[in-house]
């Protein structure tokens, strides 16, 4: 049934530590987003107006990641108030890019970075939503596929599950007919472990995946690492390839702390 | 001179010029000419404007795990194997919509397209690509079910195929049977010949459809030397497989040890990434997705490219069947190499090599099935001493 006859579902977007690309992403989805203004209240969304609707809320889309004992209490609200919460992004999803101060000691980087310290009140780790609250679906990406968000507002408003694939980019690299290039020019490329979603945009430009959208179902990290070996990759590089933008999703982890430890 | 009258299944000499008219004639029939030309340092199969676009003295490289392109000291125009793809996109497209409806007050209607299909010509199609076509063939139009866009396309294929009169690294078709040299199911057959004599092709129509175009085109008689040559050079070819695969009892080889420790072996090494079922040229699995609008007003039913390589694939009530990588790779070999002959009354490999070459980490079937064959001799050996 068409939902928009009934009382609109409403819609909050909340921000953590992140750098608000994916709330950008639901702006930038243009006539999908008047759309969605069709059927859904958008009712919290900083990025687009103050005004704020009080909840509670039917979605919750929840970007950045938790970094500070104050938004590890937010977050625990955020869901008292939503009955579906997804998180959208790789800062919300694994912990972001900032989660790379996890393998290091974070006072040090705050003592080089501030010019007074003792302002700065940060977690040792940046974590992903999920280690706090439960998480209904989790949308990757850095930043997250526009078409997919809609996508997943769509399946929701439509009451059907929603179409995103949780296999390796390299079966979007084949169907967009790109051309591998790990196999063609020896590129190394995080494609066959990385979750699809992304369109394999960049093998499209004769570059390896960078694994924007996270370790995908089930991916068999120790074998590419050994391939990535084989073809002269040293140490320090392939402690470097899995610390990106996932680098504290449980796999990517456990793989640059293995070579880290050799 | 005498005029050639120009039969079927009858061998005729080509120069260049004759290849290129033949192209043109099959644009004149308004003709979609696709085959081999170089992109992104590959041959892929693409739209074709004239023998120029062909990848002329260039040749392929092949090996577990890498490709690469090499020059040719000749200037052949299909001296090359197989490239990443096949040409199963043109008839089982990765991404295909296969309805269209509307909702307007309650009511679902469908919307009725007419999206009749183009005439394609394939050119430099290999007799492993032919073979490929000819196993899609039973399974999406001569079985119970009949795709229609496959049947509808296929209905307006012309096939030109080149024999192979050099093979590469990965190939083996001499062990499935579907090579180097095409014996049926094209229009026309082209083997390039390339010696002191010149450079010329000896072709041949295969169908009322090819001669009618073989009739158009300026060719003359072949000398016994020709055929000769062509004779040798595939024969050549046929000796010089970069693999082989042992097909004697393969079925029962892989079937009867489905619980062998060689599987955890190669699950080790597989990604799982799908890649060897994209590039495989029989591989037909498809996923379907039902695509709404916000409103759920337009609707669309779309089928893509799916692999058993991935866990929705297996999805049923409850859970994924196949939850590791071990019984993900071990459904693929044994389908393709045992079940398939059950299914469809043949091998699903045409032994192109695809799945060895753009596996991202150089998982070799070929090397895997007599890995296997060698530990289960050597078990059955070591078992039948004991007992003496």
């Amino acid at each position: 049934m068409p939902l928009n006859t009934a009382r609109k579902p409403k819609l909050a977007v909340w921000k953590f530590a992140s750098c608000d690309g994916c709330q950008l992403s639901l702006l930038d989805c243009e006539d999908a987003l008047l759309a969605i203004a069709d059927s859904i209240q958008i009712a919290s969304f900083p990025e687009a107006t103050r005004a704020v609707i009080r909840g509670p809320y039917e979605i919750s889309l929840v970007e950045g990641s938790i970094t500070s004992a104050h938004d590890a209490e937010r977050i625990h609200k955020i869901r008292r108030l939503s009955k579906t919460l997804i998180t959208i992004g790789a800062c919300a999803t694994s912990g972001g890019i900032q989660a790379l101060k996890n393998f290091k000691d974070v006072n040090e980087f705050i003592n080089i970075v501030y010019a007074n310290p003792d302002y700065i009140s940060s977690l040792q780790n940046s974590t992903p939503i999920s280690d706090h609250v439960k998480v209904d679906f989790e949308l990757r990406g850095c930043p997250i596929n526009k078409n997919a968000l809609v996508e997943v507002c769509n399946a929701y408003l439509n009451r059907r599950k929603p179409n995103i694939p949780t296999y390796s980019v390299c079966m979007e690299c084949k169907r967009r007919g790109n051309i591998c290039v790990m196999v063609s020019k020896g590129i190394p490329c995080l494609g066959p472990v990385t979750h699809a979603g992304c369109d394999a945009i960049c093998p499209a430009y004769n570059r390896g995946c960078y694994s924007c959208f996270g370790p995908s179902e089930d991916p068999n990290i120790k074998s590419l690492s050994g391939q990535f070996e084989k073809t002269g990759m040293s140490k320090e590089e392939l402690i470097r390839i899995y610390r990106g933008i996932n680098a504290n999703s449980e796999e990517f982890k456990n793989e640059s702390i293995f070579h880290e430890q050799k | 001179m005498k005029k050639l009258t120009i039969a079927k299944n009858t061998k005729y000499i080509a120069d260049k010029c004759s290849i290129d008219s033949l192209l043109t004639l099959l644009k004149e029939q308004k003709f979609k000419t696709v085959g081999p030309t170089v992109r992104d340092e590959t041959i892929i199969y693409d739209e074709l404007d004239s023998i120029s676009d062909l990848p002329i003295g260039i040749t392929d490289v092949h090996e577990a795990g890498s490709y690469r392109l090499k020059e040719r000291n000749d200037k052949a125009l299909f001296g090359y194997n197989v490239g990443p793809f096949s040409f199963k996109k043109y008839l089982f497209p990765p991404r295909l919509t296969i309805l269209k409806t509307k909702r307007v007050d309650g009511k679902i209607t469908i919307i009725k397209e007419n999206d009749s299909v183009d005439k394609l010509a394939l050119l430099g199609v290999k007799p492993c690509e032919l073979q490929a076509i000819l196993i899609q063939d039973k399974i999406f139009i001569e079985g119970e079910y009949i795709d229609n866009y496959y049947k509808e396309q296929r209905d307006n294929l012309l096939i030109v195929t080149t024999n192979c009169t050099e093979a590469g690294n990965s190939c083996f078709c001499t062990s499935t049977q579907s090579g180097p040299e095409a014996k049926s199911g094209f229009d026309i057959a082209i083997t390039e010949l390339i010696d002191d004599n010149g450079h010329n092709f000896l072709i041949e129509a295969g169908t009322k459809n090819g001669l009618t175009f073989l009739k158009k085109l300026p060719l003359s008689e072949p000398s016994d030397n020709d055929i000769e040559t062509a004779v040798k050079k595939i024969k050549s070819a046929s000796e010089n497989m970069g693999r082989k695969l042992e097909t004697k009892n393969l079925k029962e080889l892989l079937l009867d040890n489905l619980n062998h420790p060689h599987w955890e072996d190669i699950a080790k090494r597989c990604l799982s990434c799908g890649n060897c079922t994209m590039v495989c040229p029989t591989c037909f699995c498809s996923n379907i997705e039902d695509v709404t609008s916000l409103t759920g007003e337009d609707n669309e039913r779309i089928r893509t490219w799916d692999s058993c390589f991935s866990m929705e694939y297996s999805y049923i009530h409850g859970g994924t069947v196949r939850a590791s990588i071990k019984s993900r790779y071990r459904q693929w070999m044994t389908h393709k190499l045992a079940s398939w002959q059950e299914q469809f009354n043949t091998l699903g490999c045409v032994g192109c090599g695809r799945c060895i070459v753009w596996c991202p980490v150089g998982i070799d079937i070929t090397e895997e099935t007599k890995s296997l064959q060698e530990q289960v001799t050597a078990q059955a050996e070591q078992l039948a001493q004991a007992e003496n």
